[in-house]
């Protein structure tokens, strides 16, 4: 079948339970109920706190076959998730299915494990490193499957992605179970993403190394939601988890498109009093908050709201009074942590209500402009961040999808070449978000508007832009580089990248 | 007709560079050229001809050439290329 | 009218720089195989500039720095790089009107040997000692070709027996004695670099002063610089608006084909004019709806 993106996807694909393809970004309606944990009751003055993770997996009934998650709030200096799957392979427990939020490269450490079958599928947001490798090399029993937070927040709730087992790193926890991200030697901030598990999963085990006195205050996962405790030396390495300030990048090239992503969404005209942002943590993206910072300063505007990764230079424009409130789903340096700590207009968020497409509403409905990278564009504007130029996992969905559907205003930041490499091609070798919800194309040579924004392409006229047609901005990369030769695959289909909705929205076939 | 007479090099491993190492062989071995390049499904193919057309069009037709890639684009394999073969000391050789 | 607020000095041997030298929106970009490039890999520049002008288009005036021709790479430099054409030679260490015409027939050869129109590439010249200060206006007036002047800093002040200060004292006398020259030749007159990209505070004060002292630009060693410099070039609203209100008035005396220009009942006089394009110039130059930001 081909999909909404003009991509093949069979109609049958073992190991994938749905096979539903990609139409539209907003057609697919959801039916049915929202699932929940199973019932479970706790007498008063029971123990929570276990004495070892055995014990706990253990506690928590852990079987052959289950379906165990982890959050990646520790980002690369998660310890949790490589020590939970040691401790279940001394168990001999075999044919899990791993669902974290996402993957670092620090957990390649679990690859043996994957080898020797405890693993046996992967449901994540993305993979780098020697796991990308693993996970492209179809060696698995069944296709990873690849989605947004969003989307995953919404397969959690809705029954796709059923959690027998959440693993939760909690930086600080009391005896009984209250959770926070933002004490402890291994504060992460926001919990935004194990927010989803915590609610839904059959069992919650709590992983900790700051075990407080109860009660904990504030609580982001609470009480409710925790069934064991498990108190270990460290579940992270602080330096890993979160880098100091993220610095402003001082590379010519990535100014130079930060400028132009600024002035861009200057004469866009959502470029208002009160209008919303949400930055990447990329260098173009980061450097384009200075950019815009001094656009606000100088014509007097300030922003209602900030979202997502949270980074330094958006911590600056809260603190100057530039945006009024920042939702956080996760924090990526040591300036967000403290200001999600102490600063009451910084609100810590759930998955759900980041960026599912199948509630009452998540936030990024609500916002204006989003500055998003790319690997890789295509002249119809579809976006791929999962695979490299060898066709190889080694990023993540994140919110991507997510944020490009809600805002009013996606705009794609790139080079227009990394290396040799081109980043606007005729087709990207693999799609993960689609081109009716990407705007603008910014690079360093030209910027092109999708042809279906009438309204962007009359009002960035006036912006003193080097305005370019899509293919002409392939063009010129080509010109440079040369055409690419496209990467042989085999039929092997090593994962499926889900739309945010649940539909299909591209395989990743195995290179040859 | 041009011959690589002693071994030398060019370029750097910098990202957009290419190090290019001549070493001369004897005539009958021809040309051979080993090519590492992070970008070798996609361009491994054209940068090859660009090294074997400078070589061409220079004459020689013996040589082993060793290219590390990082990404450069033709105009700088061409010019990694020229720079090699003349610290080479190539010879005009006579017939 | 053809302006060089900034000249961008590029590394020759440094490929990624060379590929992305044209993007910043500097007016000039001169490839560099003088200063920055090592002595032993000036082969490699010189093949690496010349393939990168052949293969890539470049929307800027592109010019090319090469060896002084008392070096043993000078005439190699020139021999290759004028194959491709480049927009402008740029000499190092120019002292009398002798060094450009010796260049100038070099060009000229160059020229009919690869079928180019005949005085199609420019020159320019540093002048980098008191010597070349005191020759200023004949090396600026020795060829058709010359286009600019540049004052050189460290090897100028090495012969001065001086060094930098914060207000530029020390260049006081030689960029007066160039702009006299570049003015009296009928060509531009460029200040030297300003190497401390972090410091950006002394280089709006340094810019701003060869500004007022008449220079047409800067030469520039970082992207970073170039907005800098074209903000401090940029006419006012009101400067632009009494420019706009010359040149109507300038327009409509042709059309009446009188030759008297007057403007709210006043003469004005053909330098007025010309000044009043320049400030358009500059102004279009910067984009008129995007000054102080574009780039």
């Amino acid at each position: 079948m081909i999909n909404g993106v003009g991509r093949d996807i069979p109609e049958k694909i073992a190991g994938i339970k749905n096979v539903a393809p990609y139409v539209d970004p907003f057609s697919n309606v959801p039916v049915g109920q929202i699932t929940g944990p199973k019932i479970v009751a706790n007498k008063p003055r029971s123990e929570k706190v276990l004495q070892s993770i055995e014990q706990a997996i253990d506690a928590a009934g852990l079987k052959d076959g289950m379906t165990i998650s982890f959050h990646h709030h520790f980002r690369n200096g998660d310890y949790v998730l490589n020590m939970v799957i040691a401790a279940i392979a001394r168990k001999g427990i075999k044919g899990l299915t791993l669902a974290p939020s996402s993957l670092n490269t620090i957990n390649e450490e679990i690859i043996p494990y994957i080898e020797q079958g405890v693993i046996t599928a992967v449901e994540t947001s993305g993979a780098r490193g020697k796991l990308g490798q693993l996970l492209t090399s179809g060696k698995l029993s069944k296709p990873t499957i690849i989605r947004s937070h969003g989307g995953r927040a919404r397969a959690i709730e809705c029954g796709e992605l059923h959690i027998d087992i959440a693993f939760i790193g909690a930086p600080a926890c009391d005896t009984y179970g209250n959770i926070n991200g933002v004490e402890g030697k291994s504060a992460c901030g926001s919990l935004g993403y194990a927010m989803v598990d915590a609610a839904y999963a059959d069992k919650v085990v709590a992983i900790t190394d700051h075990l407080v006195p109860y009660p904990l205050f504030p609580i982001s996962i609470p009480q409710t939601q925790v069934d064991y405790i498990v108190q270990v030396e460290s579940i992270g390495d602080p330096k890993g988890i979160a880098s100091g300030a993220l610095r402003i990048s001082k590379d010519p090239r990535e100014l130079l498109i930060a400028q132009y992503a600024a002035t861009a969404i200057e004469y866009s005209g959502y470029f208002k009093q009160d209008y919303s942002i949400q930055l990447g943590s990329g260098g173009a993206s980061l450097a384009a908050a200075r950019f815009l910072k001094e656009k606000m300063k100088k014509q007097g505007i300030t922003a209602s709201f900030g979202l997502g990764g949270v980074t330094a230079p958006f911590i600056e424009m809260l603190e100057e009074g530039l945006i009024k409130a920042v939702y956080d789903v996760q924090d990526f340096d040591i300036p967000s942590i403290e200001s999600i700590k102490k600063n009451r207009n910084h609100q810590e968020m759930s998955a759900s209500f980041y960026a599912n497409p199948h509630n009452r509403g998540p936030i990024v409905n609500q916002l204006d402009v989003v500055i998003l990278s790319a690997t890789e564009v295509d002249v119809d504007f579809n976006v791929n961040v999962i695979t490299d130029s060898n066709g190889v996992i080694m990023g993540a969905v994140g919110g991507h999808q997510d944020t490009a559907a809600g805002a009013a205003l996606s705009i794609v930041v790139a080079p227009l070449l990394r290396g040799r490499l081109p980043m606007v091609m005729d087709q990207v070798h693999t799609v993960c978000t689609p081109g009716a919800t990407v705007d603008i194309i910014v690079t360093e040579r030209g910027v092109a508007v999708n042809p279906q924004r009438k309204d962007l392409i009359k009002n960035l006229k006036a912006a003193n832009l080097p305005m370019m047609d899509i293919e002409e901005l392939r063009d010129l990369a080509y010109e440079f580089a040369g055409k690419p030769d496209p990467i042989q695959v085999s039929d092997k289909i090593a994962a499926v990248v889900e739309y945010r909705d649940g539909t299909l929205i591209d395989v990743i076939r195995t290179p040859l | 007709m041009l011959q690589i007479i002693e071994p030398s090099q060019a370029g750097t491993v910098e990202s957009n560079d290419i190090l290019i190492i001549l070493t001369p062989v004897s005539a009958d071995k021809g040309i051979h050229v080993e090519l590492t390049s992070p970008v070798l499904k996609k361009y491994g193919r054209q940068i090859n001809n660009v090294i074997q057309e400078v070589l061409r069009e220079q004459g020689i037709d013996a040589v082993h050439v060793s290219a590390n890639d990082r990404g450069a684009l033709d105009c700088t394999i061409r010019a990694r290329m020229m720079t090699a073969i003349d610290r080479a000391a190539a010879k005009e050789v006579l017939g | 009218m053809k302006l060089r607020r900034t000249m961008m000095f590029v590394p020759g041997n440094n490929p990624g720089m060379l590929i992305n030298a044209g993007i910043y929106g500097a007016d000039t970009i001169i490839f560099d195989l003088e200063d920055s490039v090592a002595l032993s890999e000036k082969d490699a520049a010189r093949h690496l500039v010349y393939n990168a002008m052949k293969s890539i288009r470049y929307s800027c005036e592109v010019a090319v720095r090469i060896n002084h021709i008392s070096t043993p790479f000078g005439y190699k430099d020139l021999e290759t790089i004028l194959a491709v054409k480049p927009d402008l030679i740029r000499l190092p260490k120019a002292e009398t009107a002798a060094d450009i015409e010796e260049i100038d027939e070099l060009i000229t050869a160059a020229e009919i040997k690869h079928g180019f129109r005949p005085g199609s590439i420019n020159m320019m010249a540093a002048i980098e000692t008191a010597k070349g200060i005191r020759n200023a206006y004949d090396i600026a007036a020795a060829s058709p070709r010359m286009v600019a002047i540049a004052i050189g800093g460290e090897d100028y002040l090495a012969d001065l027996q001086t060094s930098r200060t914060k207000d530029g004292k020390e260049f006081f006398a030689g960029r007066g004695q160039l702009i006299l020259a570049a003015r009296e030749a009928g060509i531009h007159a460029i200040d030297t670099v300003f190497g401390d990209v972090n410091n950006e505070e002394d280089f709006i004060a340094e810019t701003t002063r060869i500004k007022e002292m008449g220079f047409d630009g800067k030469s520039v060693v970082n992207p970073r610089q170039i907005n800098i410099v074209h903000e401090i070039y940029a006419p006012t609203e009101k400067e632009i608006d009494h420019a706009q209100r010359v040149i109507a008035a300038y327009e409509e005396s042709l059309a009446r084909k009188s030759g008297v220009v007057s403007l709210n009942g006043k003469m004005i006089d053909i330098p007025v004019v010309k000044r009043a394009q320049r400030t358009l110039a500059y102004a279009n130059a910067v984009g008129k709806n995007e000054r102080g930001t574009t780039l």
